[in-house]
């Protein structure tokens, strides 16, 4: 187990060292220039040249790249170029708004599909099942940015049920979560509602069953917890989906997130950071699967540990 | 020698027009009480050297101060923490005598060194302040900015209330320059204690300090019970709350959460606002320093041609680009807004003429028209004006392309010149200072048509330019020759139509019922968007 | 996160019999309704319109400079420059179709030639590859297509491109599992053993066996790519104006969208929509083309 989860840090350490590199390589080459964002309009030639050597940009792309690496290290990363704050006091300032917004959208996807998908189970084939399978298709298929725009229209806006964007009480979180948890939500109802029907063809449920236990009984004491487990595995995967999602719903929320604070970065090329969000985004989802992949086999004991 | 003293408000009299003595306070206006604005964008730093972003021009304006400043709510110059000054005959030599007893936000007094050291923080260059280049003539800025220096050897400091500033040209504007934020006095024991983060726990010495600052969320700026000006300001305390959406803010101020809308009236909500007359009785409208235009790449076939650059003038349909925009703006014929020193009044400029504009094109050679592009920054609502003018150009038979890209990357292709087009609006210019020089060197000079510069259409003539310098060579900003004659350098950029100028954009705020002070503190033309030291709340 | 282990290894199917097994499901017969109404739409739009996409009409304005509301002249109103919003979303839908298309095709095709390659061959260059499309997982997606988007100025094939890049990798996962456990077949291994070449099993054994793993992921991926080209037009770093798009009709009028909100939800459903429908479709041709999962609906 320890050689395992060894092998599979260095991997994820690998990994982030690929994201580092292509991003920065990216950066690299975008067709932008960040000293004249910090230089201003009226700067002079003299100014422009003086920021660039300041700041390394004049200096070849592996060498810039290994002053990031040796900065990142070290837990360093950089200075925002037009904020001049640490790129690390930004992402931290935000970073909570953002993990908060995550953690309802967890919290909304999981209530509502793990409910949906029960109940789909129990009523396997019949219309209230078709009806919720393709209410879970809905839920796939609906854009982010559609999804946000309609709930503020009907909930803020017209009936005045939460306040229209922002960010501090627990009534500025439920409409971000929810647009946010609503795409998984679909997923989970439906990955639930197949665990949900294996779980019922077991032979345990059977015995209970024959045993004369109540329905509910069956239901939640021994049918639900095994049913549930497969499906909570995948919420580190999640991590990766929503990661992307916080930087549409934020922007529609005005969620002070680290998703509005990458945007602004790529609009203005604030490369620090730009590299800061990447690598910490790819952090969480490097994270994330890390926990999927170490969780799953305690869950299911047929899957094994290469 | 001439003497220009502004020491006695007897001589002031004399020197300048009524207007600029001394502003009368608003004799209504009551203490106390706390205010909420708003931004849609966060604030990046409050660091009066670098900070040159829309929402923080104005709180640098509360927190700091210059040695020059402006009779609120007009561009007229007042003297701010010098109370007086001497030019020397050649306009060279300022003498700037510094009021007494003024101190920072830390208690101490502010003294000539703290000019000293202010003006060499701006214009070294590991300070990187965009700002730098506004100092360029005083003396000993080329070799600070080299490295050769690490001192602005033009700024002697007489004694701890005299600073005498040289410069190795007459610059007519230096006087606007010292009004700027980048010439704010810092002290010094506190940007050091602070490092790179000055601009996050800022001390200067304004009506204002920061109480707070939530990264991302809110500021919040408590009085200076020591501010030097008697009786400013009005207000306890103002909360700023960033990454708020422009409707949003509207929506909340329409609730009684919000105060003024920092960013103004949204388009989306314009109509609605104006109908009701009990809201619309709570805008203000205003002028700005601002004009939107289209580069014209001069270095990009077929722009090269003069008829052709005139074409476009033509066929440019200003009053419907004003539609998409509400008709929050007048059309433009010329670089210079109106209220601008030097506006030629009664210059007609390029009439609507898609026929005419046909015939120019034909006369190019080029009656079945060509293609080209137009880049345009990506937020609303500058691609719809993109289109808008795509459209008139196709009536002529150009075909345009829009590329619409984030600021940075149009940036980079109008420095570089490979932008044929682009549409200014986003980035457009909105003046630093009341002075028409502000609007020619780094836009339409050759100083910015260099590769990277800002001057788009890449225009470069030397004779205008010498015009230009000629006129910048004058003592008194406001002298009538200096302006005639900067109102002929624009008729003849105009003549070479680089640009085309389409519209300057009016000013529409709003305020909370609570909210007094003169309208024109709403709209301020250089505190924008609004003069924080002097507004106050009825209730 | 589609459950890829289900499709399982069967002899392919003649697609009328596919086609007909699809048309008895009443959900995958409601997509293909859509998805023939959009491609009408798209292919028939000139005859269908009465004013060109990109046309501002003076009349479609008020005074004020106001959208028209739908109803009327305009069958669901103006947008903010006037031009026919039902022209726009009827031309909007070429644009998401030939997106869907051609990003979704790449990306498949990149997807299935890594994950082939990287099953078939095993070894140093597999292991590299499926390294390579393990570090692609760990980009936030969206932020790596707004860098993309940003570097090669947007056009409507540099769109389709930037999408392929994001989206091939779940793809080349899918295939690369399947690969590898075709290859450890016995009828492979005994082919093997008869000598035939690398080529001729890939060709021959294996690629067949996949048809029906593509088709399922080809036609969800549309659903994913459809919604992908949305988002990016909606940020403004897609399809670039005029030409019309779902997403950056909403982008361009969203601020409006109390004052007018059909310019923001006439395009929102047609999204929705589409994205339903090759979900639905797909999800019923997974259910046909794979016995192991049939009656269990």
């Amino acid at each position: 187990m320890a050689g395992y989860l060894f092998r599979r840090l260095l991997q994820a350490a690998l990994i982030l060292l690929g994201v580092s590199f292509i991003t920065f390589v990216l950066l690299y080459v975008l067709p932008a220039d960040p000293v004249r964002q910090i230089a201003g309009r009226s700067a002079t030639q003299q100014t422009v040249e003086n920021i660039r050597q300041q700041l390394g940009l004049d200096q070849p792309l592996l060498v810039q790249y290994g002053r990031f690496l040796a900065g990142l290290v070290q837990g360093d990363l950089g200075r925002s170029y037009l904020q001049r704050t640490e790129v690390s006091t930004l992402i931290a300032s935000r970073l909570p708004a953002s993990l908060l917004l995550m953690a309802g959208g967890i919290l909304c996807e999981l209530l509502i599909g793990l409910t949906l998908g029960v109940i789909a189970a129990l009523y396997r084939g019949r219309p209230l099942d078709q009806g919720l399978m393709v209410t879970s298709f809905v839920a796939v298929s609906a854009p982010q940015f559609v999804v946000g725009l309609l709930l503020l229209y009907v909930f803020a806006v017209q009936l005045g049920w939460f306040p229209i964007g922002g960010y501090g009480t627990l009534a500025h979180l439920v409409l971000p979560a929810v647009t946010l948890g609503i795409m998984g939500s679909g997923w989970y109802s439906r990955m639930m509602r197949s665990s949900m029907i294996e779980v019922l063809r077991q032979d345990y449920i059977r015995t209970a069953r024959a045993k004369g236990l109540t329905r509910g009984r069956i239901l939640f004491r021994h049918a639900l917890p095994n049913a549930i487990l497969p499906v909570i595995a995948m919420i580190g995967i999640d991590i990766g989906i929503f990661m992307g999602g916080i930087v549409v719903v934020e922007s529609v929320f005005g969620w002070p997130g680290i998703g509005q604070l990458a945007w602004q970065a790529i609009q203005r090329v604030d490369i620090p950071v730009i590299m800061g969000v990447t690598m910490v985004s790819a952090g969480f989802i490097v994270l994330g699967n890390l926990l999927a992949d170490i969780v799953t086999p305690f869950i299911d004991p047929r899957i094994k540990m290469r | 020698m001439k003497r220009l003293l502004l020491s006695s408000a007897l001589v002031m009299a004399v020197a300048l027009p009524v207007a600029a003595q001394d502003y009368t306070p608003d004799p209504n206006a009551t203490q106390g009480g706390t205010i909420t604005i708003t931004y849609k964008d966060d604030v990046a730093t409050l660091d009066p050297a670098i900070g040159y972003d829309w929402q923080n021009w104005s709180m640098i304006k509360s927190l700091f101060d210059g040695l020059m400043d402006y009779v609120p709510g007009t561009t007229e110059l007042r003297p701010g923490l010098a109370e007086s000054y001497e030019v020397s005959e050649d306009g060279t030599v300022f003498t700037f005598t510094l009021r007494q007893g003024v101190t920072f936000h830390n208690g101490r007094e502010m003294t000539a060194e703290d000019v000293k050291y202010s003006l060499d923080r701006v214009t070294l260059p590991e300070t990187q302040s965009p700002g730098a280049g506004f100092f360029a003539s005083i003396q000993g800025f080329d070799e600070i900015s080299s490295g050769e220096a690490d001192t602005l050897s033009g700024v002697e400091v007489v004694d701890p209330q005299t600073v005498r500033i040289t410069l190795s040209r007459p610059d007519a504007t230096f006087l606007h320059v010292m009004a700027l934020n980048f010439a704010s006095v810092v002290p010094q024991e506190a940007v050091e204690e602070a490092g790179a983060d000055f601009g996050k726990s800022p001390v200067g010495t304004g009506a204002f300090k920061l109480a707070d600052w939530v990264i991302g969320q809110r500021l919040v700026f408590e009085k200076n019970e020591d501010y030097w000006r008697d009786g400013v300001p009005y207000l306890d305390a103002i909360t700023f709350e960033v990454g708020q959406e422009p409707v949003v803010a509207l929506l909340r101020l329409q609730q009684g959460e919000v105060d003024v809308p920092g960013d103004g009236i949204p388009p989306a909500k314009f109509q609605e606002v104006m109908a009701d007359p009990d809201q619309a009785a709570r805008v203000v409208e205003g002028g700005q320093l601002h004009t939107g235009y289209i580069t014209l790449n001069v270095g990009i076939e077929p722009f090269n041609q003069l008829a052709v650059r005139e074409a476009v003038n033509m066929a440019i349909n200003k009053d419907r680009i004003i539609q998409v925009i509400n008709g929050r703006a007048v059309p433009a014929n010329q670089p210079l807004p109106p209220s601008m020193p030097g506006y030629t009044e009664g210059y007609d400029g390029f009439a609507y003429d898609p026929e005419g504009a046909k015939a120019k094109l034909a006369e190019a050679g080029l009656a079945d028209g060509f293609t080209t592009e137009l880049y345009v920054m990506n937020t609303d609502p500058n691609p719809r004006i993109a289109q808008a003018i795509q459209q008139d150009l196709r009536a002529i038979g150009v075909e345009v392309e829009i590329r619409s890209l984030a600021q940075a990357n149009v940036i980079e292709a109008g420095g570089a010149g490979e932008a044929p087009m682009i549409w200014s609006g986003g980035m457009a210019w909105i003046a630093d200072f009341p002075d028409p020089s502000n609007f020619y060197g780094p836009i339409l000079g050759c100083a910015g048509a260099g590769d990277g510069g800002w001057n788009w259409s890449k225009f470069c003539d030397e004779g205008i330019d010498a015009m230009a310098t000629k006129a910048d060579s004058f003592t008194d900003p406001a002298a009538p020759e200096r302006l005639e004659l900067w109102s002929e350098v624009y008729q003849r950029v105009m003549a070479e139509a680089p640009w085309v100028p389409v519209f300057h954009e009016q000013r529409y705020t709003m305020k909370s019922a609570r909210m007094g002070g003169d309208d024109s503190l709403y709209v301020d033309p250089v505190s924008i968007p609004v003069n924080y030291d002097y507004v106050y709340v009825t209730e | 996160m589609v459950d890829t282990a289900h499709v399982q290894l069967q002899p392919p199917i003649a697609p009328a019999s596919v086609l007909r097994r699809l048309m008895r499901r009443k959900l995958a017969l409601f997509g293909l309704a859509i998805i023939a109404v959009v491609v009408g739409a798209a292919i028939f739009a000139p005859w269908i319109v009465r004013y060109a996409p990109n046309e501002q009409l003076f009349e479609g304005l008020t005074l004020e400079g106001a959208p028209m509301p739908p109803g009327g002249e305009f069958l669901m109103g103006t947008d903010l420059l006037g031009r026919d919003l039902f022209s726009r979303m009827l031309y909007g839908a070429r644009t998401s179709l030939i997106i869907g298309i051609v990003a979704n095709g790449a990306a498949l095709t990149i997807g299935t030639l890594v994950g082939i390659t990287a099953g078939f061959l095993r070894g140093w260059v597999g292991a590299i590859l499926m390294r390579f499309t393990d570090l692609m997982m760990a980009f936030p997606a969206l932020l790596l297509a707004i860098c993309l988007a940003a570097i090669f100025r947007p056009s409507l094939w540099i769109v389709a491109m930037v999408i392929a890049l994001v989206n091939w990798v779940q793809t080349a996962r899918v295939i690369y599992t399947e690969t590898t456990s075709l290859a450890e077949r016995e009828f492979i291994a005994a082919e093997r053993t008869l000598g035939a070449s690398g080529a001729r099993i890939l060709l021959r054994h294996i690629l067949p066996h996949l048809v029906p793993t593509l088709i399922v992921w080809g036609t969800l991926g549309i659903s994913v790519t459809v919604l992908l080209e949305a988002t990016l037009s909606f940020l403004g770093v897609g399809v670039q104006p005029p030409t019309p798009s779902w997403g950056n009709i909403i982008f361009e009028n969203q601020t409006y969208f109390q004052a007018a909100p059909w310019l923001v939800f006439i395009p929102g459903a047609a999204i929705l929509l589409l994205a339903l429908a090759f979900n639905l479709v797909g999800d019923a041709l997974r259910d046909v083309l794979d016995p192991t999962q049939r009656g269990r609906d």
